[in-house]
């Protein structure tokens, strides 16, 4: 494989050529946001719409997770566009989020509480108006309790589901009414799920928690 | 919304004609999907079961698409099926307040059938009779101006009859 060098925030790196540049980032020390992103995976959702960056010579910045390094490339992971992007992907996030820190199983491990801290965005957002989802908590896995009102959509469970699970989660609905569930909405106890913990464990945020975790 | 074994019965068989007709190719599935509903007038679970089994993909993707796009009726459509407009200005003439009276004398939510398969409730996005609004289509036949007390006309009309004390809710509804 082919290196390639290039400089994140002034500071040279050198990375394998076509590697995605948010975890060469990553790899190097350098955070950028990102909720979404699964190393290895060939296709990145992009989603999330928290890894923005500026490269020079591009018009406008670009997703990190979906941008293969080039020799001589030269980013910055922060510019007054950046911030602004990643501010309102935030605050959209969290405008449904419901939020309750103090009582939540991911208090302190929590990547919304670390973006927040990392990029200085308070979590109580101001801007929007806070409009929760109307979704019930799911506690009939004997191993998983899950919260669709904490869910951001990132989309990890379904994968880890798929490649480590029974493949039981997925989407569903659209717009607000979108939804991470099972094959015609059966709770998670019935769905076929063995309660492996894997989507528990690569979830970002404090929607899908492990039972034992709990106590 | 539970399905006889009878209605479960032709949803397999049809499914799987319709199957017949498409290798197992997840390009496929939407065209797949509008067959059944073309057929059976919704895509019932166990018809997305089959769907999946043969493309080869898990019952959930399928269940995804299904929920995504507004064509898609996972329920039996009722013997009558009730059409809210919620058009911008049935919206302003208080579609939303209509469309509660049908729920609460239904007792029914939206995209669901009562229980003995009668009346199917459904919003609409305007059906082109502005000047009607707002505006209630129950098979195919337009309903103008309707009002609380309207729709329970209309509910009578097909036979159903609204106990006494429910009545007066209805009406203080319209005066507001």
């Amino acid at each position: 494989m082919k290196t390639v060098t290039l400089t994140i925030d002034g500071r040279t790196i050198k990375a394998r050529e076509g590697e995605k540049l948010l975890w060469v980032a990553l790899e190097n020390g350098i955070y950028i946001p990102n909720l979404c992103a699964i190393p290895g995976v060939k296709h990145p959702a992009a989603a999330c719409r928290l890894c923005f960056v500026e490269i020079e010579g591009y018009p406008r910045p670009v997703t990190a997770c979906t941008e293969p390094v080039v020799e001589g490339m030269v980013v910055s992971t922060r510019s007054p566009r950046v911030d602004r992007l990643v501010q309102t992907a935030f605050e959209l996030l969290l405008s449904n989020h419901q939020q309750d820190c103090a009582n939540c199983p991911r208090n302190r491990s929590c990547e919304l509480q670390r973006i927040a801290r990392e990029r200085r965005i308070p979590l109580r957002v101001k801007r929007l108006r806070k409009l929760e989802r109307e979704l019930p908590v799911d506690d009939s896995s004997p191993a998983l309790r899950y919260d669709p009102r904490k869910c951001v959509l990132c989309g990890k469970c379904v994968w880890v589901c798929r490649e480590k699970g029974t493949g039981v989660l997925g989407f569903a609905g659209r717009g607000f009414g979108r939804r991470i569930t099972t094959f015609g909405d059966v709770p998670l106890g019935q769905s076929g799920c063995n309660g492996c913990g894997e989507c528990a464990r690569i979830c970002p945020v404090g929607a899908l928690v492990e039972k034992k975790a709990d106590i | 919304m539970v399905l006889t074994e009878e209605e479960k019965r032709v949803a397999l068989e049809q499914t799987g004609s319709i199957l017949e007709n498409y290798p197992p190719d997840r390009g496929n599935l939407i065209p797949i999907l509008q067959q059944v509903q073309e057929k059976l007038g919704y895509v019932p679970l166990v018809a997305m079961e089959e769907v999946a089994r043969h493309l080869g993909v898990p019952a959930v993707d399928v269940y995804s698409v299904a929920t995504f796009y507004n064509q898609f009726r996972l329920i039996p459509p009722g013997k009558h099926q009730v059409k809210v407009c919620m058009g911008t200005a049935c919206h302003m003439k208080g579609g939303h307040i209509i469309l509660d009276c049908w729920k609460r004398r239904l007792g029914i939510d939206v995209n669901q059938v009562t229980p003995d398969r009668e009346f199917s409730l459904e919003r609409v996005a305007c059906v082109g009779c502005c000047t009607m609004a707002p505006v209630t289509v129950i098979d195919d036949e337009v309903h103008g101006k309707v009002t609380p007390t309207r729709v329970d006309g209309l509910l009578f009309s097909f036979g159903v009859k609204i106990p006494k004390g429910q009545q007066k809710e209805g009406e203080t509804v319209e005066q507001g």
